[in-house]
């Protein structure tokens, strides 16, 4: 069969398929080895999170699926296509969004201008009316500067804006860091919102708590590898091996 | 009343005129330099450089082709600003992973190259570049003479500086870019053409000069030295108005033209220090420049 024909391959194949599948994944920040090796499967529609202490390379490993980092190599397949040697904004088109640690909240743009600025990659993006039924705060603060808004009402915007473009799966790192009990609880309803809504969500979490709520896997990150996964059913049976991976 | 300060009337308006027209070409000069240095991080040093050729493809055009000054308007910022594409594409962009000395180094040997080709092939005596037939004369408007074309070249680069304020500030594309000015890796993980949005806008800035350069040509004679006379003033603009600010640059640069216009009539000895001694000041008191963002 040729390549064009296994892309198109019948649809029980594509569902058998991971949407996402990483294979050997390694990257470099410069001369520094970061990653040396992560194997991740995520199939359509779920939710899965990327676990591991501080510095574990989480960060790193959602930068090199999105082709940020210049230096890595591996296999990252999306949809069937390899998207390993494809610069950002071709993966980006290809219908993965990052919403970075930082956030990325740009302060020369009004919350309405960062809400806009991804382009519409592909067909099937929420409504800017359906993103402020999950953030309804958005709605009132669209014409003040981005960086304005308080943290967790920049979490919505860097959360929201990537819904718009059709993107199909969500790169989201640590959303919750930092933000107060009941902003944590909303973004884990939207979390579980967008789930039902059929996007297909990879995690990065320190709040395991939080993580085992919203999560269908969890992948354990340990020195740059992926050492461990874990079912959120079974989450319960290795709570102490958790424990030991992460530290608490 | 201005018999009373022992100035004539006419005298000073003549000089803040001359100050808003000297004020035109620094805010479209600062205006080009502030756009490309936001997203490109290099201080385009061969602004002036660019500024002359596009007086020189003005005199070019009309003297081997007959091109009137309206074609050179049109034709000499789109011939100059493509030669910034490519210049952008064949050199400018393998410096980006360097230091920002690199891209001042390498602009500034190209100002030095165009210069030194443009006098060894034009002389620096300058060539006449006359006013064209609609824009001369000039208006009596009472308190002083205002010749038509001072009036064009003040109107057309207000026009010019507000429409370039009004697309980066009030349209996708300027979101585009004012983002990729603060995050040009995330704005690129979202899918858009930061490289491609990158050379364009390093050729609209050298559109810009050149299309200065033209309005230039009837008021200064066309000279291979043009553009570095004015560029030392335009770089010391850009420091206090702040370097990046589109809005700043434009108001900074009307704002010099007149203070230096008024300083020619009150202290004409130290007109020309003016500037730089403004420029001190505010680096003293406000390092980042009067619209520059503190960090
Ligand atoms: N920009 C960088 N330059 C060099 N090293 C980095 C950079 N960012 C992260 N690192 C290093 O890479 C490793 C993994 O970091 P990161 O992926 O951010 O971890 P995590 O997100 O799991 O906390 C850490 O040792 C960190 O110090
Ligand atoms: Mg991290």
């Amino acid at each position: 069969m040729s390549e064009e024909a296994l892309a198109t391959a019948p649809k029980s194949a594509e569902t058998s398929a991971p949407l996402l599948a990483v294979r050997g994944l390694e990257a470099w920040y410069g001369e520094s080895h970061v990653l040396h090796g992560i194997d991740i499967d995520v199939r359509r529609g779920e939710v899965v999170t990327l676990l591991g202490r501080n510095g574990a390379g989480k960060t790193t490993t959602l930068k090199s699926i999105m082709g940020i980092l210049p230096k890595r190599k591996g296999s990252v397949v999306f949809e069937g296509k390899e998207l390993m040697h494809l610069p950002a904004r071709w993966i980006a088109r290809a219908g993965i969004a990052f919403c970075p640690e930082e956030r990325g909240i740009f302060s020369s743009l009004s919350v309405q201008e960062n809400l806009m600025l991804p382009p519409k990659v592909k067909p099937g993006g929420l409504s800017v009316e359906h993103i402020f039924t999950l953030f309804p705060n958005l709605k009132e603060r669209l014409s003040s500067q981005g960086t304005k808004l308080s943290g967790g009402e920049q979490q919505m915007l860097a959360i929201g804006r990537i819904l718009r473009t059709g993107a199909n799966l969500l790169l989201l790192d640590e959303p919750t860091e930092g933000l107060a009990p009941v902003i944590v609880q909303q973004i884990g309803r939207t979390i579980a919102q967008l789930k039902q809504q059929g996007f297909t969500i990879v995690l990065v979490e320190q709040n395991f708590h939080f993580a085992s709520s919203v999560a269908d896997r969890h992948y354990i990150v340990e020195q740059g590898e992926t050492v461990d996964m874990i079912e959120n059913s079974d989450l319960e049976r290795n709570i102490g091996k958790l424990h030991a991976y992460l530290g608490v | 009343m201005f018999e009373l300060i022992g100035i004539p009337p006419q005298a000073l308006f003549g000089q803040l005129l001359l100050g808003v027209i000297n004020g035109a070409f620094y805010a479209m000069l600062s205006l080009g330099l502030a756009i490309i240095f936001g997203l490109l991080n290099i201080i385009n040093f061969a602004h002036g450089a660019q500024y002359m050729l596009g007086a020189l493809v003005s005199w070019m055009l009309l003297d081997y082709l007959g091109g009137s000054y309206w074609w050179a308007l049109l034709l000499a910022p789109v011939t100059v600003g493509v030669s910034g594409v490519i210049l952008e594409r064949v050199l400018i962009s393998r410096l980006y992973h360097l230091d920002h000395l690199y891209g001042l180094l390498l602009t500034f040997g190209l100002a030095l190259i165009i210069q030194g080709l443009a006098r060894n092939y034009y002389g620096i005596s300058g060539l006449p570049y006359a006013i064209p037939p609609e824009l001369s004369g000039g208006q009596n408007l009472g308190f002083m003479f205002l010749p038509n074309y001072r009036g064009w070249v003040v109107i057309a680069s207000l026009v010019v500086c507000l429409a370039t304020w009004f697309v980066i500030e009030k349209t996708r594309f300027g979101a585009y870019l004012r983002a990729a000015t603060e995050n040009p890796t995330l704005v690129g993980a979202f899918g858009i053409n930061v490289p491609r949005m990158i050379t364009l806008t390093y050729g609209f800035g050298v559109a810009l000069a050149a299309f200065a350069g033209v309005l230039a040509a009837p008021i200064y004679s066309v000279n291979p030295n043009m553009g570095a006379d004015i560029i030392i003033v335009v770089f010391a603009v850009v420091v206090i108005g702040g370097m990046g600010s589109i809005l700043g640059s434009i108001v900074t640069g009307f704002g010099l033209g007149i203070v230096e216009g008024l300083a020619r009539v009150f202290y004409p000895e130290g007109s020309a220090m003016m500037i730089f001694v403004i420029m001190a000041i505010v680096l003293l008191v406000k390092p980042t420049g009067l619209f520059g963002r503190t960090a």
